[in-house]
């Protein structure tokens, strides 16, 4: 897959983790906004998936930027030795 | 750039630092009086939204030097910023609606801030997308694109100030007291440390592939 | 040759052709008020529309008839080789841009005022209750929408998957002007009508058209020059 796609699917599947984990906490079904109680909704799960979002993006793009990288490079070298040698010949 | 390549193993030792201090700064911070708890989600939120904007900014100025100038290196950066504008737009578009959730008891809401960030994030998926289906020749397409895109910035900035929204104004960060402005500058620059190493790799890795294309051409010679 | 003048022959040129063959104007006319129906079959609950469903119908149906036209129009151009043609004239690049959105501002007024008329019959809107400002509204926020669109348009002539590329480049840059001419017609058209919200949503478009036609204005020749 292209790092472009895994970037996105990536994107997408961490969106769609937290949600359904957000999902299974939330306690009722949908209140309206001018009587939600702040004591109803707990925040702590919300503040740690929040984080753990922006860990795992970091890191998972980073990690998939370095090894594009050395795919690269690695290809790089192969093919600049191969004109070397074929300029010797 | 092989000037700049030679810094990022320090940006990345700062930031990697910066980034394991911060959580324990975070948590030692002062409760905020009315929102609690959730509030603190805002130390890497609106550091992302600054890494976000400060993408779309350096795309859009090397869109318009590839424009006008056709120098490979600023598509490079163009491209590179354009993929970062995305991966930290997912960031605050993912953190900010688990905030706005506890603190105002909605997930999201279209108010103008919002909705503009969603819209500048779509504009750069529209750019990578671009890129790779518009075919031969879509690098000076997008440029355009990446151009507009920087141009719809200051409109986000201006409406905030201008329209009444739930989303807190633009004044807050001057008004932190001192507890909750160390741990915000703090993570602020741990992101802008993280953002410039991330951005110098992701060039190289681009210059690197045009490099590969160029030796493929040469080696069929 | 001086750029007004180039950039009118070359609308008078597509008003021409058009004129003969009449081809857009009937088709996005058609379709715009497609839409129309299609939307008021999503939006209307019991023999009553939604509110604002009329200003947002309104809008959407120019969007979408819009693109439309700027894919139509150049893919004339393309067909034709025309638009080589064109940029090789010795005229400045930027004349091409105003004279193709000159013609394309000019078909999508012409829409309009079918299909504002037609909104008002079916979800019983008041389009006269503020003729100026709706007017201004229409014409600023179109303006924005053709201004970006004949930049797009042009420059994916030559590109792949040109069709879908389009709106995916185009709506979100130009979700600015749908925001501001919804809001501002929403503010006419509410039963305690806002002329004060809707005047500011008209500065925001115009500030917004001399914000981007001009950054299209300038952008065009480098884009579309190999």
């Amino acid at each position: 897959m292209s790092g472009f796609k895994r970037v996105m699917t990536a994107g997408v599947m961490v969106i769609v983790a937290s949600a359904a984990a957000l999902l299974a906490q939330t306690t009722s079904g949908f209140e309206p906004a001018t009587n939600i109680g702040k004591e109803s909704l707990p925040a702590g799960p919300l503040v740690y998936t929040a984080y753990a979002i922006v860990w795992l993006v970091l890191i998972g793009y980073v990690f998939m930027l370095w090894r594009r990288l050395d795919r690269v490079e690695k290809e790089l070298r192969e093919v600049a030795a191969r004109i070397g040698s074929g300029k010797r010949s | 750039m092989k000037t700049a390549n030679r810094f990022v193993p320090f940006l990345m030792l700062g930031a990697a630092v910066m980034f394991a201090r911060a959580p324990f700064m975070i948590h030692d911070a002062p409760m905020e009086s009315t929102m609690g708890l959730i509030q603190k989600i805002f130390y890497f939120h609106v550091p992302a939204a600054s890494a976000t904007f400060l993408a779309a900014a350096v795309c859009g100025i090397a869109s318009a030097l590839f424009l006008w100038r056709r120098n490979p290196a600023a598509d490079h950066v163009a491209v590179s910023a354009a993929e970062l504008a995305v991966v930290f737009g997912i960031i605050v578009l993912a953190t900010g609606p688990l905030w706005a959730r506890k603190a105002w008891g909605i997930w999201w809401q279209w108010d103008v801030r919002l909705t503009m960030t969603l819209v500048m994030w779509m504009v750069f998926v529209a750019y990578l997308l671009l890129r790779r289906f518009g075919g031969p020749g879509s690098e000076v397409l997008a440029a355009a694109v990446g151009l507009f895109g920087m141009a719809l910035v200051p409109f986000i900035y201006i409406s905030v100030n201008y329209w009444r929204t739930i989303h807190p104004t633009t004044n807050v960060v001057p008004s932190l007291p001192p507890e909750m402005a160390a741990p915000f500058w703090w993570s602020m620059l741990a992101f802008v440390l993280l953002f410039a190493a991330i951005l110098i790799v992701r060039v190289r890795l681009e210059s690197s592939r045009a490099a590969l294309e160029d030796a493929y051409a040469a080696l069929e010679d | 040759m001086s750029l007004l003048r180039a950039g009118w022959i070359i609308a008078r040129k597509d008003l021409v052709v058009e004129v003969r063959s009449r081809e857009l104007a009937y088709t996005t006319l058609f379709f715009a008020v497609a839409c129309v129906l299609v939307f008021a079959f999503a939006f209307v609950r019991e023999g009553r529309a939604l509110d604002d469903a009329a200003a947002g119908i309104l809008w959407v149906s120019i969007a979408f008839s819009g693109t439309l036209a700027l894919g139509r129009a150049f893919e004339r151009e393309r067909q034709n080789e025309t638009l080589k043609a064109l940029l090789l004239a010795p005229t400045e690049r930027p004349a091409v841009y105003l004279g193709k959105l000159a013609g394309l501002l000019l078909l999508m007024l012409c829409v309009e005022l079918v299909v504002v008329p037609v909104v008002g019959l079916l979800f019983g809107a008041p389009i006269f209750r503020a003729p100026f400002l709706l007017a201004s509204l229409l014409a600023a926020g179109t303006l924005g929408f053709a201004g970006v669109g004949t930049l797009f348009a042009a420059m994916l002539v030559r590109a792949h998957s040109r069709d879908v590329l389009l709106p995916i480049l185009l709506y979100p840059i130009t979700v600015p002007v749908i925001i501001a001419g919804v809001r501002g017609t929403a503010a006419i058209f509410a039963a305690d009508p806002n002329f004060d919200a809707a005047q500011s949503w008209l500065s925001m478009l115009i500030f917004f058209d001399a914000v981007f036609v001009t950054l299209a204005f300038w952008t065009f020749g480098p884009v579309m020059s190999e």
